[in-house]
């Protein structure tokens, strides 16, 4: 049996870096106050002391130069593990994630691969000021090439991180911070992975699947719980990766009760719970019994932080949208 | 040490790494002082004074949970209000996101200050007559608006002048690249104000960027660049006036946009969320405090003459009601309505937002505010 620690999200973010630099020589971290503050979040804490300045990379205050330098080194063989300090200031590298991060596989035909991980805080309610709280993983899962990996508990958070961290592609690995320190789980101190792609139950109902991820997955469970006093039982599945999606695991649950609904913080229009909709139409349409719900932010700029609270599906407004599925 | 610049030669005229200085950190006159009578003098220094003041409240405010995530400007109120004074009345500002200093010298409301940073979106609506561009928190973001901006004032043979705020991490960024670079070829009335504050959150200056200086980085763009210390307002006014008259003048025989390099110190953390005796000696923010631009320029007012211990203690009793005013009234401000969140997206709701809002607003009415509020 092997040891484990009582880690919260970010610690366990910490526990899969440190433990992949330990395990590969060719893992290293670059990014904005990564070294000698450890983050801005202490997502990097103590890795300069343990690693040094040539693998915990303090670099100047530039996006697209952290994504294309990685670009560069993972061309020739190395691992980086770029961090963007908030996802909200990816868009100076979003030119070298679509047009080079994304496809330098596929351009070069398989010469190059791209074994990097971007690694962002993303989303909404911790009170952050303009530009800290959105949620736009759509973005990426839109983009062909890449991975779109998103842990809601610390077992994940540090599993997950260390397949994307070995996956021979380009993974952008997005963290809620709204549950970065909302709670512990036991964390194997060895190294292990959580596969790419698999969705997982988190909790089981035969009257309606509802699809979540991230910090949403709490709400959501909540929901069902308080649901589940009134009879109403929900399959919670958290879907992990949302690019590649696990298809099989959204039709299963779905065709189990012929209801849905989706539950995203990012805007609506053009949002993940839009895919898994037409996923569902696609493939399960005669077992359909109604409209799948979507339960998401709203279509428009992320609020300043008096107004989050309204912004962000509430476990209330997601128990309302499940029982619209549900009475239908 | 002390090098005379007269009046006929141009203050740009100078080696990069040769500050342009007026006052001493002991407030002895070292250079040409800027040509202010006694009122404006006092000005800069009561502005000065109302900045670190509201500073020190807002901190204060923050740790008390009356407020969120605050980012502070104690040591950095020469540069911003020395700068902010030497604008015409209908030139603007394009600030980052620490210029409280400065947007206060531009008519910028305290109250408006504190709503923005405690997540009103009231606090996001500049009054008319208030030249200031949005905050910008994005780094460097705003450096491109600013020459557009300017450009439009050229093109439409107006006379404003843009002002444009950025720190020294801003000058890694692509955005202060091609926004200064295109100052340079529109040649635009722009003036591009570095707060060289030596710390990007907890990278020093000398890791973002090997040039000696960053003044230097305007020979690239061919346009002047030169270096004051940022933390004697004096100096800053005396320069930031010469590069908003010679942007302003469309016969200048030099380039009309200017790089400053205001070398400076941030007192304090880059925000309330951070740290900094994680990254920095305090030795170091000890031998800069020392330069502290507010003792520094009363010290010259009081040799003057301009200011006793009676007209400082006026200023303080005024800078200590006009702030505690201030915080009165955007606390007393009624919470910011949910309906804000889709007012101003489009100039008209597109039918589907209009669902959403419609949606969420029988939720509301049928569940009530503790709906939403989670904790």
């Amino acid at each position: 049996m092997s040891e484990t620690q009582n880690l919260t999200v970010v610690q366990a973010v910490r526990d899969g870096l440190y433990t992949e630099m330990r395990e590969d020589d060719e893992v290293l971290v670059l990014g904005q106050d990564v070294g000698k503050n450890g983050g801005v979040f202490r997502a990097t804490e103590g890795l300069f002391d343990e690693f040094g300045g040539d693998r915990v990379v303090d670099t100047p205050l530039a996006e697209s130069g952290i994504v294309g330098a990685a670009v560069g080194m993972a061309a020739m063989g190395l691992r980086p593990v770029p961090e963007i300090q908030f996802s909200g200031f990816m868009y100076p590298g979003f030119d070298q994630i679509v047009s080079h991060m994304a496809r330098f596989r596929a351009r070069s035909r398989g010469r190059f691969t791209l074994p990097m991980t971007l690694r962002a805080p993303y989303g909404g309610g911790i009170r952050a000021p303009e530009h800290h709280s959105e949620s736009k993983e759509a973005f990426y899962a839109h983009e062909a090439g890449l991975k779109v990996v998103i842990p809601s508990t610390p077992y994940d958070a540090k599993g997950l991180l260390a397949a994307s961290i070995r996956d021979p592609d380009p993974v952008i690995f997005l963290e809620p911070k709204l549950i970065y320190r909302a709670f512990r789980d036991e964390v194997p101190e060895e190294p292990y992975t959580v596969p790419i792609g698999e969705a997982v139950t988190r909790r089981e109902g035969g009257d309606v699947a509802v699809f979540t991820y991230g910090a949403m997955t709490r709400p959501t469970l909540e929901a069902a719980k308080s649901l589940a006093e009134e009879g109403i039982e929900c399959e919670v599945v958290d879907l992990r990766t949302v690019s590649p999606l696990d298809r099989e695991a959204i039709v299963e649950a779905f065709e189990a009760t012929g209801r849905a609904v989706v539950v995203h913080e990012a805007p609506k229009t053009g949002g993940l719970a839009a895919e898994i909709t037409a996923i569902v139409q696609e493939e399960a349409l005669l077992y359909q019994e109604a409209p799948v719900k979507r339960v998401t932010g709203f279509d428009v700029p992320y609020p300043l932080y008096a107004l989050e609270d309204y912004y962000l599906p509430s476990a209330a407004r997601i128990e309302e949208g499940i029982k619209e599925a549900v009475e239908f | 040490m002390y090098e005379e610049v007269g009046p006929t030669v141009s203050v740009f005229d100078r080696a990069y790494d040769d500050p342009v200085r007026v006052l001493d950190e002991d407030g002895e006159v070292v250079g040409d002082v800027p040509d202010l009578d006694d009122e404006e003098l006092v000005g800069i220094y009561r502005h000065m004074r109302l900045a670190r003041h509201f500073d020190g409240r807002a901190v204060s405010l923050q740790r008390q949970g009356r407020m969120g995530t605050y980012p502070p400007l104690s040591g950095q109120e020469g540069a911003q209000i020395g700068s902010a004074t030497a604008l015409a009345e209908d030139d603007w500002i394009v600030p980052s996101y620490r210029e409280h200093g400065a947007a206060l010298v531009r008519g910028l409301p305290l109250k408006q200050t504190l709503l923005y940073w405690m997540g009103h979106e009231a606090g996001n609506a500049t009054p008319e007559g208030v030249n200031v561009f949005p905050v910008a928190v994005p780094i460097a973001s705003q450096v491109p608006h600013a020459t557009g901006a300017s450009w439009a004032s050229k093109l439409r043979g107006t006379d404003e002048v843009f002002l444009c705020y950025f720190g020294d991490g801003a000058t890694s960024e692509g955005d202060f690249h091609e926004g200064v670079n295109f100052a340079g070829v529109f040649d635009t009335p722009t003036v591009f104000f570095c707060n060289n504050n030596q710390w990007a959150i907890s990278v020093p200056r000398e890791r973002q960027t090997r040039s000696a200086t960053l003044a230097q980085k305007a020979e690239a763009y061919g346009i002047d660049g030169v270096q004051v210390d940022g933390m004697d307002p004096l100096a800053v006014y005396r320069v930031t006036e010469a590069a908003v008259e010679k942007a302003r003048d469309p016969e200048t025989d030099r380039p009309r946009p200017t790089l400053i390099e205001a070398v400076q110190y941030r007192f304090g953390a880059h925000t309330t969320a951070d740290d900094p005796t994680v990254y920095r000696d305090e030795d170091e923010v000890d031998r800069w405090k020392a330069k502290d631009p507010i003792p520094r320029l009363e010290r010259y007012l009081r040799s003057e003459g301009v200011l006793d211990d009676e007209r400082v203690a006026e200023i303080e009793t005024l800078v200590e009601t006009r702030v505690a005013e201030a915080i009165e009234a955007a606390e007393s401000e009624a919470r910011p309505k949910p309906e804000e969140m889709f007012e101003h997206a489009y100039a008209e709701l597109p039918p589907e937002l209009e669902r959403q809002y419609e949606e969420f607003a029988a939720f509301r009415e049928a569940h009530g505010d503790e709906a939403f509020l989670e904790e």
